[in-house]
């Protein structure tokens, strides 16, 4: 599994829930635009580090809409205070998914340190958070995806990218259509 | 409540925070905020997350505009150096504005001299990042300068500071 198939099975629940989805910096927006464009999509196209906070904030300001965030290994290592404040506030409403390949995988696949001894769901569990799973198949994945709606979930991949194209959306253009979409009643299509 | 000059200078921001409907706050301390987080964590028409650094306050403050709050980030000015990437790949790349409330260290007063760097540096750094600052003389001024600071954000759809040197908290 790489984080394509994984983004694919994440996709997948949001769409069935109508969530919001926050997609983190670099090859992962743009694996999420060519697996499923939405208006209930953004692209953090820069501020590395900061979907998991991101995804919080819009959790705690929408508590009747459900929202997930898509990071990564590189990127939590960056902000790892984020998963202590998550355990702090606990919205039942927010699910984050940790794809985890081991490398920073925008910028030429440097190893992070969850390729040697790191663990981020152990780290996840230490930081007070009570719903974390793990999942290195996409069965697994699935079959997690369709026990919770909330928690962190830390799924094991290999590294590579998806040969997709850039985003040509413009920042502004995904803010808007995005709050727009945050802004409807929750459930209403 | 009566005249604006009973209030406590922490008094003075909180009701300036009230007035312009701030009801999303996140932040990191400074001793000179240690009187008023309590009042916002207090407070039932404010979401209160206190974050560990300030740049990941940056990062839950635009995700709760998106979510239609009005955000406010209580921070020191030292935060402001830990802030600097998101406040320009995010807030400034996508047009989100943010109110920092910045209890502004290493300036006339201080007793730390590490404080003193990031204290003569944060102005520059403010017009470095085209924010716009203010620069409240008195209590009152503060209150009023809190609403047109958070107007200023969602005009021009960016960051602003409120700068709050030590002098203001020693107001009596």
């Amino acid at each position: 599994m790489k984080r394509m198939d994984a983004i694919s099975e994440i996709v997948k629940k949001a769409t069935n829930i109508n969530a919001l989805l926050v997609s983190n910096i670099g090859v992962p927006c743009k694996e999420l635009h060519q697996a499923c464009d939405t208006p209930n999509n953004f692209y953090m196209l820069g501020s590395m580090g900061l979907a998991s906070s991101i995804g919080l904030g819009l959790a705690l300001a929408l508590s009747d809409r459900k929202v997930i965030a898509i990071d990564g290994d590189g990127s939590v290592l960056m902000n790892m205070g984020s998963l202590a404040t998550i355990a702090w506030q606990a919205p039942d409403n927010y699910l984050l998914v940790v794809v985890d390949n081991g490398a920073y995988g925008s910028t030429g696949n440097q190893p992070t340190a969850t390729s040697q001894q790191a663990d981020l769901a152990q780290v996840a569990k230490g930081a007070g958070n009570i719903k974390v799973y793990e999942a290195g198949t996409k069965e697994r994945l699935r079959q997690i995806l369709q026990e919770t709606d909330d928690g962190i979930i830390v799924v094991r991949v290999l590294p590579g990218n998806a040969d997709v194209p850039n985003i040509q959306m413009s920042p502004e253009d995904i803010l808007e259509r995005f709050m727009a979409e945050a802004s409807r009643p929750s459930g209403s299509v | 409540m009566s005249g604006q000059n009973e209030l406590t200078p922490p008094e003075a921001v909180y009701l300036g925070i009230k007035n312009a409907g701030i009801d999303f706050i996140v932040s990191v301390p400074c001793i000179n905020l240690r009187e008023l987080i309590p009042m916002i964590g207090a407070d039932p028409d404010i979401i209160h997350v206190p974050v560990t650094r300030e740049e990941e306050g940056v990062g839950v403050c635009a995700g709760a505009f998106m979510g239609g709050k009005r955000p406010a980030m209580l921070m020191q000015n030292s935060g402001l150096g830990n802030s600097i990437n998101s406040l320009a790949s995010l807030n400034r790349l996508y047009g989100i504005p943010l109110l920092m409330i910045m209890s502004h260290r290493g300036v006339e007063g201080e007793p730390i001299c590490a404080q003193i760097p990031m204290g003569q540096l944060t102005v520059p750094l403010l017009d470095t990042l085209c924010i716009p600052y203010f620069l409240p003389d008195s209590k009152q001024e503060a209150t009023e300068m809190i609403f047109k600071a958070v107007e200023t954000a969602f005009d021009k759809k960016k960051p602003v500071a409120l700068l709050l040197p030590i002098s203001f908290w020693r107001q009596s």
